[in-house]
């Protein structure tokens, strides 16, 4: 899957989730500014992507994250690219 | 009694299965009052549930079953507690206000002795006093008790789980008998990041059910686990969708409350062990650790965050 492929994916899951809020979100927009998500919410978020991706994405590994690139970095190494 | 309606959960039994359903807001969160609740569900669990052969347990709560103990009560309790206990210094034990009014606290507040008054003379005025020690003491005594009680109740038990399982509320779902998730349950122990091991008999528990890999992978990161590596690791008996675990719970229950409960009991009784001497050790662990500034600056800090993620590391 490629790097474009996987944040796609992740737009997808995103929009499904959020609706509307993420109707114009790119890969590069802070996810807790644009979409106003809350920790509870980004929980969610991480599960519907390991469950998509087939993947295990410990927390720690998100604690700087706040974008969809960045997510899809992880989800690229976890999955071995 | 079969009908039961609290502030925090309510539980009523229809066809030999109780209902046990958690609705305080925002998910569940334990502190005093959940606590004077589960103890009266604990009571009848223990007492045999009035003939009940089953209990499922779930949460009306749409972020999760649980997300673990009250650490804003916790954290106001040590305040006034302490606040109690340092103006008690140099009155008359019998004049002393224990915040509480009970008696063990009376006790407590001589406990403060030497090292309190030590601690004002240089000036210091640390929260976390040896009367907070003994509150906190008294606390997990109960919650232990009503938490054993639960554990190995004389019927079959099931927790229906989904978001959030968090700390207590984790420890919560580990008394019954079979956890059933659905896919968006979350497992975790984050209580390290308050300077604290859990303290309700969460890792104890784990224990029984897991390797002590994943146990200290748990407790020593902290991260929390989706639902169907909870399965993979055999802390899950079964995932199901988004909605579904009440179902699913209510399903295996009926097919517990087919056998014959005298079997049931023995049967449980033989697969399922209380492990006393970890809870014991877990409780001293617990009680060394909140006597740290560590945990005064981490519940400070978690009261008065306005981070949008402090549930995450």
């Amino acid at each position: 899957m490629t790097h474009d492929a996987i944040i796609e994916r992740l737009l997808s899951l995103a929009r499904e989730r959020f609706g509307a809020r993420a109707a114009t979100l790119s890969a590069g927009d802070d996810l807790y500014a644009g979409l106003g998500i809350d920790s509870m919410q980004a929980m969610s978020l991480l599960t519907a992507v390991e469950d998509a991706f087939d993947v295990e994405i410990p927390d720690y590994e998100l604690a700087e994250v706040r974008t969809l690139a960045s997510i899809a970095g992880i989800v690229a190494r976890r999955r071995g690219r | 009694m079969k009908i039961f309606h609290g502030v925090t959960l309510s539980w009523s039994t229809t066809d030999d299965i109780v209902d046990v359903r958690l609705h305080r807001g925002p998910c569940n969160e334990i502190g005093s009052t959940t606590l004077r609740e589960l103890e009266q569900l604990a009571a009848f669990a223990e007492a045999g549930a009035g003939g009940a052969r089953a209990l499922v347990i779930t949460s009306d709560q749409e972020a999760g079953f649980c997300a673990g103990a009250d650490l804003r009560e916790l954290w106001e309790g040590i305040r006034r507690v302490s606040d109690a206990g340092w103006r008690s210094l140099g009155r008359p034990l019998d004049a002393q206000d224990d915040a509480g009014g009970t008696p063990w606290a009376l006790g407590a507040v001589a406990q403060l002795g030497a090292v309190a008054i030590e601690a004002a003379r240089a000036g210091t005025r640390k929260l976390t006093t040896p009367l907070v020690v003994a509150r906190v003491r008294a606390f997990l005594t109960r919650i232990h008790h009503a938490f054993d009680a639960i554990d190995m109740a004389p019927l079959t038990t099931i927790a229906a789980v989904h978001g959030v399982v968090f700390g207590g509320g984790f420890e919560l779902a580990l008394l019954a008998d079979q956890i059933i998730a659905d896919k968006t349950a979350r497992f975790a122990f984050p209580e390290l990041r308050l300077g604290l091991v859990p303290g309700f008999g969460g890792i104890p528990r784990l224990e029984r059910d897991v390797g002590n890999g994943v146990v200290r992978d748990l407790l020593l990161t902290g991260r929390s686990l989706n639902a169907k590596r909870a399965h993979e690791l055999g802390i899950v008996s079964q995932v199901v969708s988004a909605g579904e675990a009440r179902h699913a719970a209510f399903a295996a229950a009926r097919q517990a409350a087919r056998f014959d409960p005298a079997t049931v009991r023995r049967a449980k009784a033989f697969a399922k062990k209380l492990p006393r001497a970890r809870l014991d050790e877990e409780i001293e662990t617990f009680l060394a650790l909140i006597a740290s500034p560590t945990v005064e600056a981490a519940l400070d800090r978690f009261v008065h965050s306005t981070d949008v993620r402090p549930y995450l590391p």
